[in-house]
């Protein structure tokens, strides 16, 4: 368990959230917080609303009412550039890399905010430009390194097989420093293997670099090992908002989701 | 075996970023360079300037333009024709209003014109993509030619209706006009391509190009991080058309000498978008490619069957090319969608292993 | 002072002067339109069954009508003309699947649609080498007599255009919306793959579609070309009937009739009343301009469907 970065802080606060699609209420009244240095794991079974709400987070998708409170700042809907400038990052359900680039440019993309040579140094490759592209090289290499990439760093991104691609998606979303990361089932279609590794990069970016993280993840065995504490949602309603071990025993998540509960 | 990277170790990010960081391709550039300033010029005649190594450079250079904004930034455009125009008659206009200002200068403001109009016809871009765009880019190039057409500032009220390049001296040498060689023209056009192929290398493989090829290939992502859309295409708009501008530019002052809008209606705006999908979208060496190509195939087809004894009527040959250049265009799509470039990748990935393919 | 007087007011004035006139430009603006289209249906038809937005369109009414009128020089009578004509049709719709359409499945539409570029080019020198490059006229016994009705000039040839127009169109649009081939047909706009996948088979579908658009192209051909004679320029066509697509929305039918009409009053009645204050010749690009301008508000056209999008 990931426990030594937790603080009392709350770093994201969401309150009341609602979001519906013409008919289709995708989120009702939902309310939990985040502290910092935490890792948060939202559950429920598919179509509960955990990407909407993660979507609803970054600004993504503008809820229709509730608010949003991230590092002090209240605001009724993020605004997706807003939000990845002030230091939110994530990761996708369906794998949103940048197909035509290599791994190595994909994570630089992660970068991009951070990035300001003009066109006119651009386009001599000199002075300003060229510092910042081996600075930022730097970072990102560092990444590549702590997700051990090395070797598929100059590969287009498309003609790599599942597993290394959400490694390298998480290796964007890393680039940008971020202090909140969201990650959308990064588990999703990996065997135990990749599963061990995915969990071990979790909890060092957590650990090392005192990240906060928000996870959806169907896996319970990782939700359980690996998280602070837990949101469940189901049909866009809240089930249980609490630790690992309170939420496994509570009777609503179990006749919602769990059925058997896990060790 | 020849194009082995075994032994080239790069110590440094820097000299892992330079723009050939291998030493085959090294030579690759440096052959081309001299084939071009000093082999060509020694051997070429009057003609093979003037029908076809000049507008190869010139095309070359357009193509550059187009394929910043559809092969790296992914925003289709049937307007090139448009955009090249504007650059044309820009400089004529300035031309006329600052006689005495140096025709390279001018070349480049009539790019900065062009950009500016590349700019506007781009704002819609953030709402609109795909085909749709594309017929943005056809109002762009059917209203803008009318304009030319229509208001006669554009040619001075000129009663033929034509721009007509006034001759223009750089350091004593004449570049454009009656009395330009076709020499000084072509270093000067070769000048400009070069020039701008490296600017457009440089850009396209640092920050600027990496976004434009986040919002080609998932704006929606490219969004969430943090690449603003909007920016990000009308920097594409911009550079392409100020591309496509210069290109225009040249076309009339250092290669036609004279036109009418006609110059650069649509078939030139489907031109430069057959040089780069057949080229390769998003690559720059691939846009020089596909111009070489595509200006080249015409010559071929023309000289080519009298070689081997069969004479073809004219009219004939004009109708085979279409069809010829129909049946490439969907073979490369087939094919190779990458176009030429990834051909040309493919060829030195051979030349790795020959000739021990085990 | 002058120009903005004869944007704002002289126009305004010109129609309440003679309303008859103006209803007359309508008119033949909204038989220009059925004409658009009828073009734009072509394209429709395709797109909304195999995704592709196929370009060569306005090459397929060339040829159409260009091998019709070929054979009919040939001495062959109308009536076998036009089937032989559209069994040539059907043959090139095997062709382009076997050859182009089957290599390219589910590639993105970009692709595609630089693919059927590719076939225009193709279609063009063909047709303009197997039947020569110089205007034909084409008469297939349509009535062409110009008469007056309440005080207007109508013309029979252009009604007749109207009414087949008018026939096609319905009968498609209930082809696709209540047949099971339509279904079919709408599945494989949507997903090559999945369609195959639930054991549509994309071959077969295919080649009906580009038949039909091909019959299609086939009536639009000879109303054109009627009309106007047989030559290159239909396929400028094709171009013109990107706004249509656009006002319309790309993948409905009866958005197609819509923006055909819209554009083709549009463009006539603005020639005829505004242009003489641009100096003329607006027709060029006011389709586009008109379309551009819609595109800011409504990207999916009137009628096209609104794009989610998800991640």
């Amino acid at each position: 368990m990931a426990t030594q970065h937790t603080t009392e802080e709350v770093l994201l606060d969401v309150k009341g959230i609602s979001l519906s699609f013409g008919g289709v209420k995708a989120l009702s009244n939902i309310s939990f917080d985040v502290r910092k240095g935490e890792i948060r794991a939202i559950i429920g079974p598919n179509g509960a609303g955990k990407s909407s709400m993660l979507n609803c987070i970054n600004g993504f998708y503008h809820p229709q009412e509730g608010e949003i409170t991230f590092k002090g700042e209240t605001r009724k809907q993020m605004q997706t550039h807003k939000a990845a400038e002030q230091g939110i990052a994530r990761t996708f359900q369906n794998i949103a890399l940048f197909s035509g680039m290599s791994t190595l440019d994909n994570i630089m993309t992660g970068r991009n905010l951070k990035m300001k040579a003009n066109v006119f140094w651009q386009a001599l490759h000199l002075g300003p430009a060229r510092r910042e592209e081996v600075e930022h090289r730097e970072v990102a290499e560092r990444v590549i390194d702590f997700l051990e990439i090395e070797q598929i760093r100059k590969t287009p991104v498309g003609r790599l097989p599942y597993g290394l691609q959400k490694r390298v998606e998480l290796g964007r979303a890393l680039a940008a420093e971020p202090d909140l990361l969201l990650l959308d089932e990064p588990m999703a279609g990996m065997n135990h293997e990749e599963k061990e590794d995915m969990c071990r990069y979790i909890l060092d970016v957590n650990d090392q670099l005192g990240t906060t993280i928000v996870l959806i993840e169907h896996d319970m065995s990782v939700v359980m090992d690996i998280s602070d504490r837990v949101v469940v949602l189901d049909y866009g309603r809240m089930l249980a908002d609490g630790t690992p071990d309170v939420v496994r025993k509570n009777q609503d998540v179990i006749n919602a989701y769990l059925g058997v509960t896990h060790e | 075996m020849f194009y082995r990277e075994a032994g080239q170790f790069k110590t440094t990010y820097k000299a892992d970023q330079g723009i050939f960081p291998i030493i085959q391709d090294r030579w690759f550039i440096a052959i081309m360079l001299v084939i071009s300033l000093v082999v060509i010029p020694y051997f070429a005649n009057e003609y093979w300037f003037q029908a076809v190594i000049i507008p190869l450079y010139i095309y070359a250079i357009a193509a550059i333009g187009l394929n910043i904004l559809t092969g790296y930034a992914g925003q289709v455009s049937l307007g090139t024709g448009a955009f090249m125009a504007i650059g044309a008659y820009a400089t004529y206009k300035l031309c006329t209003a600052f006689p005495d200002l140096n025709i390279l200068i001018v070349f480049v403001m009539s790019g900065l014109f062009s950009a500016g109009v590349g700019i506007i016809f781009g704002i819609p871009s953030l709402r609109i993509k795909g085909f749709y765009l594309a017929v943005a880019t056809l109002a762009a190039q059917f209203f803008i030619l009318w304009l030319f057409n229509k208001v006669g500032w554009f040619y001075n009220n000129n009663p033929s209706g034509t721009i007509t390049a006034p001759p223009r001296e750089v350091l004593g040498i004449m570049i454009t006009g009656p009395n330009a060689l076709a020499i000084t023209r072509y270093y000067v056009v070769l000048s400009f391509l070069v020039v701008f192929a490296l600017a457009a290398k440089n850009i396209v493989r640092g920050r600027i190009g990496r976004s434009w090829m986040a919002i080609r290939d998932m704006d929606i992502a490219a969004e969430i991080i943090g690449i603003e859309p909007l920016k990000t295409k009308l920097m594409a708009f911009a550079i392409s058309s100020f591309y496509c501008g210069v290109a225009g530019a040249l076309y009339i002052f250092c290669w036609l000498g004279s036109a009418e809008t006609e110059a650069f209606d649509i078939n030139l705006s489907f031109l430069i978008l057959f040089m780069i999908i057949v080229g390769g979208l998003g690559s720059i060496m691939g846009s020089i490619m596909g111009a070489a190509f595509i200006t080249l195939l015409p010559i071929f087809l023309t000289n080519f069957p009298p070689m081997i004894g069969i004479q073809i009527a004219s009219d004939l040959a004009k109708h085979l090319e279409e069809i010829i250049f129909g049946v490439l265009i969907v073979f490369f799509l087939i094919v190779e969608p990458h176009g030429l470039a990834r051909l040309w990748q493919i060829v030195k990935e051979k030349l790795r292993q020959w000739p021990f393919p085990y | 002072m002058e120009f903005l007087e004869s944007i704002f007011i002289l126009p305004f004035l010109d129609i309440a002067d003679s309303p008859i006139f103006f209803l007359e430009v309508v008119i033949s603006g909204v038989l220009a339109g059925v004409m658009y289209s009828l073009v734009a249906l072509g394209f429709v038809l395709i797109f909304k069954a195999s995704g592709v937005f196929n370009f060569a369109q306005g090459a397929m009414v060339l040829f159409a009508a260009l091998t019709l009128v070929g054979l009919m020089e040939q001495g062959v009578p109308v009536f076998f003309a036009i089937l032989i004509t559209m069994a040539v049709m059907v043959l090139l719709a095997i062709l382009i699947e076997k050859m182009m359409l089957r290599h390219l499945v589910n590639q993105e539409g970009i692709i595609l649609f630089m693919a059927t570029i590719g076939l225009n080019f193709i279609l063009e020198g063909v047709g303009q080498i197997a039947w020569g490059s110089d205007v034909k006229k084409l008469d297939i016994g349509l009535p062409d007599k110009t008469f007056e009705y309440g005080g207007m000039l109508l013309n029979t040839l252009d009604l007749s255009a109207a009414l087949i127009a008018a026939i096609m169109v319905t009968v498609l649009a209930l082809f696709f919306q209540y047949t099971g081939t339509g279904r079919a047909l709408r599945a494989v706009a949507d997903d090559h793959q999945a369609a195959m996948s639930v054991g549509i088979p994309l071959k077969s579908i295919w080649i009906i579609v580009w038949s039909v658009a091909g019959f299609v192209a086939l009536v639009a051909g000879i109303l054109w070309g009627t009309k106007a004679g047989v030559q290159f320029s239909l396929v400028l066509i094709a171009l013109k009937a990107l706004p249509v697509l656009i006002l319309g929305g790309f993948t409905s039918i009866p958005g197609a009739i819509i923006g055909g009409l819209i554009i083709g009053v549009g463009e006539k009645v603005v020639e005829v009343y505004w242009g003489p204050a641009f100096g003329g010749a607006i027709e060029g690009w006011f389709a586009y301009m008109l379309a551009l301008a819609f595109l800011m508000f409504r990207p999916q056209g009137l009628f096209g469907e609104k794009i989610i999008e998800r991640v």
